[in-house]
């Protein structure tokens, strides 16, 4: 089998606080393979977005520092890459979306030209060459009318076309791999539910990989093949998509189901809040980090030690409990009538 | 029993340039005391406005909102100050909407400061009794709010609000900037309040799974108008209105064997502008189903099997669905995906 097209191993990012260097990433490691959609899940602060933006290099203009850990791209090693090199691959053979399409985009230049420039920056396409390319790009994001539209104003364009333009931009120079950070949280869900569609269509299309960063379960079982779950700061469970929605081996992965209101009202009752709040950088418990609001804590191999990322079968799982809790868990997403307990 | 809201072709409009842009394009509801109606609909649809237009945070065009006996539309300042200690809102932001320089007690002193004549040491009492009840210590009332966390801020805000007992509460994307593990904890906070304190919650959110869990009775807004209202059960599992059913079947399913099941309905092109909104029935552009007289005459509501109201021309004309939701309808006439 060939090499994974993007491969994190062992990732460590810190940010400078007042506290000190804080831990946002924590020995991460996950791969994506070639033709693969796999999808991050995580709530805010648990270095879900952080991990990818190292990874390639983006969190470190920020101030902060990967003292440890690997990521390979295709073949190449991207931590201590110059920004040149890097410069070469962002953009090129990586693309990106993000959430806010407006803050990506330049209110002061046609798309056409954004998109055009970027070919020509990466492609080393002549001008006429890079407009062609930006026409087809709006025309292949379901864009209507391209030839015109390529000469209109980012502020012309509503929430949903212009996360299309994104999309047409980040996908113009044909990347590997598309990095999606949230790229359909701030979108009405029928606007959404067409997002996610030319999506999936242009991955099978164009052959690319998709590594999607979301807090929305709905939007996993949709899309991913593979998931990756994160909880301060480190990856807690990992599993082919089916797999992880018919039995979660975390009790985090399964609290999160348990909380969404459509399970709740497919299940007629209240919705199983996970307590307490969610864990702080500068303040991780000791142990297992999610064990204060864990209903499955037991003291001793909860809070002591910290735990390894184990291998079960197709899913890893980061839990200290997670061979006796394995029919308890996979009860919790069991279809109707089986768990009335 | 008298509703505790009612709302008759409430109008808001708002000038740009030398047109008028009509937010909210004449809704009526009503919701009864202890019940919740939801407000569903994409950005654009009025539905905030709604909210704010009939706590006359901004001020209604035409209609009528009613609170109890009283008229809010015509009241005037004073009248609206006292009705202010019936009607409260929680806003999405738990982070813009307290303010940062004042402790917790003293946010939630204030509205008691205003609108009761109990003095310092029933107010303070009031106070603690309040944190406790929304969970939170009621110790941590000296405190600031950035030293609390989005969910716990959200209860803050609940808190404030209900602080005066107030016979309405109008609740704004409530949870939207919530994360998922707290999001149910506020959910459950909500509804336990509620069955407690017998307030009528008009309740605005664009997640329908969430919207659904919250309310016996839902309307569902498009561009200013309401398209479908009725028991949240009916309007959900049998929506009547092609705008409910797209809306609802936008949704993903968190469950990967169905996730790709057909039966959604994909809108096809964007929210009409509302300064120049269609002729006739304002969906119609973006309907999969429309026909000539969509575009000429704007629909009339009628009445549903199994409860609340739907207007769309397919009732009457066409296929005359005649009140029948479309579920049977759509099996016939959605393309296979």
């Amino acid at each position: 089998m060939a090499a994974p097209l993007l491969e994190i191993r062992d990732l460590v990012v810190q940010f400078p606080s007042p506290h000190g260097w804080l831990t946002v990433v924590d020995h991460v490691s996950y791969t994506v393979e070639r033709n693969d959609i796999v999808c991050v899940v995580g709530e805010s602060g648990s270095g879900k977005s952080v991990t990818v933006q190292a990874a390639v290099g983006l969190s470190q203009a920020k101030g902060a520092r990967v003292p440890h850990g690997s990521v390979k791209f295709d073949g190449q090693e991207l931590v201590g890459m110059s920004t040149r090199q890097l410069n070469r691959i962002r953009g090129a053979d990586i693309g990106f979306i993000f959430q806010e399409p407006m803050s990506s985009l330049n209110p002061a230049y046609t798309v056409g030209e954004q998109i055009a420039e970027v070919v020509r920056r990466h492609k080393g396409a002549s001008r006429a060459d890079a407009w062609k390319r930006a026409i087809q790009m709006i025309d292949r994001v379901g864009i209507a009318s391209a030839a015109t539209r390529v000469n209109d104003y980012p502020h012309q364009f509503s929430g949903g076309m212009r996360q299309r333009v994104m999309i047409a931009m980040a996908l113009a120079c044909d990347p590997k791999l598309l990095i999606a950070d949230e790229p359909t949280t701030a979108l009405d869900v029928t606007i959404q539910a067409r997002m996610l569609e030319l999506l999936m269509d242009l991955q099978r299309d164009m052959h690319m990989s998709v590594l999607f960063i979301t807090h929305d379960l709905g939007v996993v079982a949709k899309i991913a093949r593979s998931v990756v779950v994160m909880y301060g700061a480190q990856v807690v469970e990992q599993a082919p998509v089916s797999a992880l929605f018919k039995a979660p081996r975390h009790p985090y992965t399964a609290g999160l189901m348990e909380a969404m209101p459509q399970v709740a009202l497919e299940r007629g009752h209240d919705p199983i809040a996970i307590p307490g709040t969610v864990a702080q950088a500068h303040a991780w418990p000791s142990g297992c980090r999610f064990n204060p609001r864990c209903s499955y804590r037991v003291d001793g191999p909860c809070t002591t030690q910290p735990l390894p990322l184990v291998t079960r079968g197709v899913d890893h799982v980061r839990c200290a409990r997670a061979d006796e809790l394995e029919a308890t868990l996979a009860a919790v997403m069991a279809p109707q009538g089986g768990a009335n307990s | 029993m008298t509703d505790a809201l009612t709302v008759k072709d409430l109008r808001v409009t708002y000038p740009v340039g030398d047109r008028l842009l009509h937010a909210v394009n004449g809704v009526s509801f009503s919701v009864a005391p202890g019940e919740t109606l939801g407000l569903v609909g994409e950005s654009g649809s009025g539905k905030s406005t709604t909210g704010l237009a009939i706590l006359r945070l901004i001020p209604p065009a035409s209609g009528s909102a009613k609170l109890g006996d009283l008229e809010l539309t015509t009241a005037g300042n004073r009248e609206i100050r006292t009705a202010r200690r019936r009607m409260q809102m929680v806003f999405q932001d738990p982070y813009s909407s307290l303010n940062p320089s004042m402790t917790i007690g003293t946010l939630l002193d204030e509205p008691l400061l205003i609108h009761t004549k109990m003095s310092k040491v029933e107010r303070q009492a009031e106070v603690a009794k309040v944190l406790a009840s929304v969970g939170l210590n009621p110790a941590h009332a000296a405190r600031y709010p950035h030293e609390f966390s989005g969910g716990q801020r959200q209860r803050i805000a609940i808190a404030r609000a209900m602080m005066v007992r107030p016979d309405l509460v109008v609740l704004d994307e409530p949870v939207s900037a919530l994360d998922v593990s707290t999001q149910s904890q506020i959910l459950n906070l909500l509804r336990r309040i509620q069955t407690e304190s017998k307030a009528a919650f008009l309740f605005i959110a664009h997640d329908l799974a969430v919207v659904r869990l919250m309310s016996q009775r839902v309307a569902v807004m498009y561009l200013g108008d309401i398209v479908e209202q009725g028991p949240s059960a009916r309007v959900y599992d049998q929506p009547a209105h092609p705008y409910s059913a797209a809306l609802i079947s936008a949704v993903p399913i968190p469950d990967p064997d169905r996730a790709h099941v057909a039966g959604e309905i994909i809108l096809r092109g964007d929210l009409p502008s509302p300064l120049n909104p269609p002729s006739g029935c304002r969906f119609r552009t973006r309907c999969p189903f429309a026909m000539d007289i969509c575009a000429q005459e704007v629909p009339k509501p009628t009445a549903i099997e199994g409860g609340g109201v739907a207007s769309c021309h397919l009732h009457t004309h066409g296929p005359k669905l005649a009140g029948k939701p479309l579920g049977d309808f759509l099996k016939k006439n959605l393309p296979a995906s």
